[in-house]
């Protein structure tokens, strides 16, 4: 007999207040497949033309792509991973142990919006392509509010549906996310393919000059600031700081039968962060020669492949955006442990639709992603060194679970003084928000070990006495 | 029935990459490049989605 919806709700168990047990773990076959489908997205479509619009050069850009994703895998395999396979359970879980709850429900409730944001730039990218038929101006480069009813109610349909598949759970999105992700990858660079001719590659000799003099050119488009190869290997090692060493994919890989899974991050990388974002560069350097003004993957893939570059869009930005909901979804439903999960998927699909309905999301998504990365890691780096270096150095991991304490007053401190920090380099050291990550992980693991060190001996001599 | 799925999927991967290789040396033209790509999303998640399918134990 069929279940009702209601019975298929109550029975999504996503063990987010316990230990994934061995039943439940994955191989690396399904980590392959949801890290290629995961990064090959909506936003590869806005990040490879914002490289164009940036003025990067095409040295620079194969360069630091090579470079800054050979990183990011890295990081993903010898600082997430381990940890992950290792404790076995949320970021949001093991936060709550370390810093009390108090503090990680403010994490959680950070943590939610930006997925929230980040979520809701795929939804807007998605829109782009279900408007096609009915006409409606798409955003230009400029736009930052909502442009046209038409768009508002584009983007709120695409919102329902999505939000609707991340309520049924994880194993529906990494089904989903499986079965589309080779497909979409063959759209990516076919369509950049097919478009080549009209840029005036006809050989595979041709490309190399073609990408230095029309489309990796080295000059920004008018009113863009000019990005180098240091600008594209910290943005390809740092667009999902959050995820790696932010610890977020803790709850994705928290699933993996070994922490070696954590280098499946690659076919992400390499063939999203690498092949997609140049498949995109290419197509958004032909749209440039129509000087529509408009920038819109959906129209722009639609172009390059007719329908199947259209549904490419929109596939692309549901693949990303179901992960994202659902853990915002995990990072909400963790302040709010009673309410159960598909009730707060609901809540944050809602609230994601509303965000994707400015185009600043997507206009501003290089600044957006570089700053969401930003805000989380000083977590993954408490979470790093309570899990290395506690017991080494001399201090009490899962600090606050050990003291019961709903309030680690090291761990905020950190939180805190890191981005202090980073916004001080930021404002009078005039680095760009692209590079405040690599110094700012340092001096959140100085700050967790030091803090610890002195504020938890007071404590604990305080509590003998 | 998933061995015949996935030949199909794999035929429909095919009809998505292959035009766009006959468009860059000339053989087709954009237009029918975009047709057969329509026909190759179409059978892929007609086949996918079987092929890829896991066996209930």
């Amino acid at each position: 007999m069929a279940k009702t919806l209601k019975q298929q709700l109550a029975e999504v168990n996503e063990y987010e207040r316990e230990p994934i047990p061995a039943s439940a773990l994955k191989s690396s076959g399904s980590f392959i497949g949801m890290y290629a489908g995961e990064h090959t997205a909506g936003t590869e479509y806005v990040i490879g033309p914002l490289f164009v619009a940036h003025g990067v050069g095409a040295a620079d850009l194969v360069g630091g792509l090579l470079v800054g994703n050979f990183l990011a895998v890295l990081s993903w395999a010898f600082l997430c991973a381990p940890i992950a396979t290792k404790v076995r359970l949320t970021l949001y879980y093991q936060l709550e142990k370390i810093c009390g709850i108090n503090l990680t429900r403010i994490y959680n409730l950070v943590n939610g919006l930006m997925f929230c944001f980040l979520a809701g730039s795929m939804i807007a990218v998605s829109a782009t392509a279900i408007g096609i038929p009915f006409n409606f101006p798409m955003p230009k480069l400029t736009d930052m509010y909502p442009t046209s009813i038409g768009w508002v109610l584009t983007v709120f349909a695409v919102g329902t549906v999505i939000t609707l598949v991340a309520i049924l759970g994880y194993e529906r999105i990494a089904r989903f996310a499986n079965v589309a992700a080779p497909w979409m990858i063959g759209v990516f660079l076919a369509s950049a393919l097919a478009v080549l001719p009209e840029l005036g590659v006809t050989s595979p000799g041709d490309f190399w000059g073609v990408a230095k003099s029309v489309i990796w050119t080295g000059i920004p488009l008018e009113g863009q600031d000019k990005f180098t190869f240091w600008h594209v290997m910290f943005f390809a090692w740092f667009c999902n700081m959050a995820m790696h060493i932010g610890m977020a994919d803790m709850s994705i890989l928290r699933y993996a039968k070994k922490w070696t899974h954590g280098f499946t991050s690659a076919s992400g990388m390499f063939v999203g962060h690498f092949l997609a974002w140049m498949a995109s560069g290419i197509l958004y350097a032909v749209y440039l020669q129509k000087n529509t003004g408009e920038f819109a993957p959906g129209p722009v893939s639609f172009y390059a492949a007719g329908f199947a570059g259209a549904a490419c869009v929109v596939i692309a930005g549901w693949t990303t955006a179901n992960p994202t909901i659902y853990r915002a979804g995990l990072a909400i439903q963790a302040m709010m442990p009673k309410t159960t999960t598909w009730k707060v998927t609901l809540v944050v699909g809602l609230v994601t639709t509303i965000a994707a309905c400015f185009p600043a999301l997507v206009m501003r998504l290089l600044d957006f992603v570089a700053l969401y990365g930003l805000i989380l890691m000083p977590m993954g780096a408490i979470i790093f060194a309570d899990f290395y270096l506690a017991k080494r150095i001399g201090f009490l991991p899962d600090y606050a679970w050990r003291a019961g304490t709903e309030f680690n007053i090291a761990a905020a401190l950190t939180w805190t003084l890191t981005l202090a920090f980073c916004l001080g380099l930021n404002m009078f050291a005039g680095v760009e928000i692209f590079f405040l990550g690599l110094p700012g992980w340092f001096v959140a693991i100085i700050l967790y070990v030091a803090l610890s060190k002195s504020l938890q001996r007071k404590i604990l001599t305080e509590a003998a006495v | 029935m998933k061995m015949l799925m996935s030949v199909l999927a794999i035929i429909a991967l095919g009809l998505t990459i292959v035009p766009s290789i006959l468009v860059f040396n000339g053989t087709i033209e954009l237009d029918l490049h975009k047709k057969l790509m329509t026909a190759g999303t179409f059978l892929w998640f007609v086949a996918a989605p079987i092929w890829f399918r896991k066996e209930k134990v």
